[in-house]
């Protein structure tokens, strides 16, 4: 190693530098070098003081986003480490925002208990579609979990108790947000100080994120996680060196889908009602593939590029809805021109997906990545 | 046959199946462009259903507010969705062959995303009727009624069957495509090019989604944003065919065609705890059946993997 002009003093005892080596003790570590534990103290306090000096308005589109991270954290366990594809992920949304209605707004459940409810049952019918990944592989595989979000459809648009029927939507306004003192739906009360529904959901949904985040983190760290990419990697491969395929694949789906009902839990928070049309069916299918393209943009097999897409994408189409009547298109505004803002979302949503696609596969994740790597090259960085 | 209120008559069950046959060609073109592009690039294209809703626009916007005559429309139109076709293969597709299929399908959505939006950025939102000479007009056949577009979808699906078939079977370019299908670099080892074949592959798709939506919005169907939905409902069909298979495209198409009608006509009758509305549902249960007996559809081939 002596002949390399440039010797560390790494290189001068016989081992490669520091950046090239990942050692098991480091892999397993939950926060990695000094630098990872100062941004997540960072993370804290802007958790902690962001709904201070925050609109109610921004803090109800930020805890949707929330929402879709939570999904999209699922979703990318299935999709990014162990490269399952699903079209079907709004399904199990919708089970989650459909127990909230059911259990906590008709039935007076507390949020423990139809949370729980939920995602059970989103783990229940993962474990159930699950087998079918042993069998059907890629595009087919695809192709067959978009039948999920018609089965959905068709089970909300029968179940007539569980929706009103006409107008298809199922009320979530009165469910308790409680856990133990804290009431979030209300708004929390310390003392004397006071605060809205907002700022008490924010706070909620974010641990929900934290929490989902970590565990996740957890999963992918550890044994399960290897295995699941291992069967990404190359499954038949991943079966020669002892994983269990199977046991992989329907686990993963089952997580997957519940957090994905965690995330519908969430969802259902920021709305009044839930109308059944969003999650399933056609528009549905357009609710799995928003989700796709999240995880896309934020980095496939990342965790926290999962939040950096839904932060992208629902903040972005939050804010384009609100404020893009008047944004000026080729010297016209919106409103006037011939794209209303609903379209003009989705052509920027379109053209998102593709320009990531062509120009970083890797998504937002990866954006980080090449700074870090600028400046560990410079004043070599081309 | 319990139940005394029924009246299934033979005629009536005559008329479902015809206009089953019917639907399932209009499934069996969209499924074809899915099949012609999977085959020759490997690409899942989910923008063939925006083939399809600009295929149906095009059409209506020279058949209705240009006054051209209508079959003069139809085939201009398939022309524009083979242009279409062939700029969204040379500007995207070109760049990201033999990625992972799920990137690629992907990009084919984002480039739903962006048709769709944009062609109701031009035409607007709501439904208009294409006019077409066809009409709501029907024939008697005895006791039967037969829609004359439907009569027309059959016969223009099965010339459209026909042209694949002396395309693929007697061209030097269907031969072409169909050697790149089975083996790229063999194909191209003895000269063949791939770009040509990509593109023109791309062309067909592209003319028949056009076509596909014309015959889905002739007759009783209209022109809307909503015919993209429709082409949706093809994934059963060309997927319980097999990927690779036109043949498997068009059985497909006509079993999920023939069971969407027939469970509309039986199942409030026969199987009513399945709830309302479960031919919206039938093209996926009988698609999921079919795969998990034959994980690579009716005619698909089964894929080699090594370790």
């Amino acid at each position: 190693m002596s002949v390399l002009p440039f010797t560390s003093r790494s290189a001068a005892r016989g081992r490669p530098h520091r950046n090239m080596v990942l050692t098991r003790a480091d892999d397993l570590r939950l926060t990695r070098g000094p630098w990872r534990k100062a941004f997540a103290v960072l993370l804290v306090v802007c958790y902690l003081s962001l709904p201070h000096w925050y609109s109610d308005a921004s803090l109800s589109v930020l805890t949707l986003v929330a929402a879709f991270a939570i999904g999209s954290i699922g979703l990318n366990l299935l999709v990014g480490y162990t490269g399952q594809v699903s079209l079907g992920h709004a399904a199990f949304v919708s089970i989650g925002a459909f127990a909230t209605s059911a259990l906590g707004d008709q039935r007076g459940w507390p949020l423990p208990a139809y949370l729980a409810v939920a995602v059970l049952v989103g783990l229940l019918v993962g474990a159930i579609v699950g087998p079918f990944a042993l069998r059907l592989r890629g595009n087919y595989l695809a192709i067959v979990t978009i039948g999920l979000v018609f089965v959905a459809e068709h089970i909300y648009r029968n179940w007539e108790s569980l929706s009103v029927p006409v107008r298809g939507t199922a009320p979530t306004r009165n469910a308790a947000i409680e856990l133990g003192p804290l009431d979030f739906g209300k708004g929390l009360q310390f003392g004397d100080v006071v605060y809205t529904r907002e700022q008490s959901l924010f706070w909620l949904a974010w641990a929900l994120v934290a929490l989902t985040a970590l565990v996740a983190h957890n999963i992918t760290r550890t044994r399960s996680g290897r295995a699941m990419q291992a069967v990404r990697d190359h499954d038949l491969s991943a079966e020669v060196i002892g994983v269990n395929p199977a046991r992989t694949k329907v686990g993963v789906f089952a997580v997957s889908g519940a957090m994905a009902a965690a995330g519908g839990v969430v969802y259902s928070f920021t709305l009044g009602a839930v109308d059944y049309h969003e999650l399933s069916g056609g528009r549905g299918l357009f609710m799995s593939i928003t989700f796709l393209a999240i995880i896309i943009l934020g980095g496939l097999g990342t965790i926290y590029g999962s939040i950096l897409g839904a932060f992208l994408v629902i903040y972005g189409q939050r804010f384009i809805a609100d404020n893009g009547a008047d944004a000026p298109i080729l010297g016209i505004p919106v409103e006037k021109g011939w794209l209303s803002t609903g379209e003009l979302n989705g052509v920027l949503f379109g053209l998102l997906v593709i320009g990531f696609l062509l120009l970083e596969p890797r998504g937002l994740a990866a954006l980080w990545l090449r700074v870090r790597r600028w400046f560990e090259k410079w004043p070599f960085s081309y | 046959m319990s139940s005394s209120g029924w009246n299934l008559t033979g005629d009536a069950l005559a008329e479902t199946l015809f206009s089953g046959v019917a639907v399932g060609c209009k499934y069996a073109l969209v499924a074809l462009g899915f099949v012609i592009v999977f085959k020759a690039t490997k690409v899942l294209n989910f923008a063939q259903a925006s083939f399809v809703l600009v295929g149906g626009f095009l059409c209506w916007q020279m058949a209705v507010t240009w006054e051209l005559n209508f079959y003069v429309a139809l085939l201009a139109a398939m022309v524009g969705g083979a242009v279409l076709g062939m700029v969204v293969e040379q500007l995207l597709m070109r760049r990201l062959l033999g990625e992972p299929p799920f990137a690629l399908i992907m990009l084919t959505v984002g480039v739903l995303y962006v048709l769709d939006n944009v062609t109701t950025a031009i035409w607007g939102p709501e439904d208009r009727g294409l006019q077409d000479p066809w009409g709501s007009r029907t024939v008697d056949l005895g006791a039967v009624n037969l829609a004359v577009a439907d009569l027309w979808t059959i016969g223009v699906t099965s010339a459209a069957l026909l042209a694949f078939y002396l395309f693929f079977g007697h061209s030097s370019l269907g031969l072409a495509m169909r050697a790149t299908a089975d083996d790229q670099e063999a194909a191209l080892a003895v000269g063949i090019d791939a770009r040509t074949v990509h593109r023109v592959s791309w062309a067909v798709a592209g003319a028949l989604g056009a076509l596909a939506g014309i015959m889905l919005a002739s007759g009783a169907g209209s022109v809307g944003p909503g015919l993209g939905l429709i082409a949706l409902v093809a994934f059963p069909a060309m997927i319980l065919g097999g990927l690779e298979s036109p043949l498997g495209a068009v059985v497909g198409g006509l079993v999920i065609g023939m069971a969407q009608q027939l469970t509309a006509l039986l199942q409030p009758e026969f199987a009513p705890w399945l709830g309302s509305g479960f031919e919206r549902v039938a093209p996926y249960a009988i698609m999921v059946a079919i795969l998990l007996v034959r994980p690579y559809g009716l005619f698909g081939e089964r894929e080699v993997r090594r370790i």
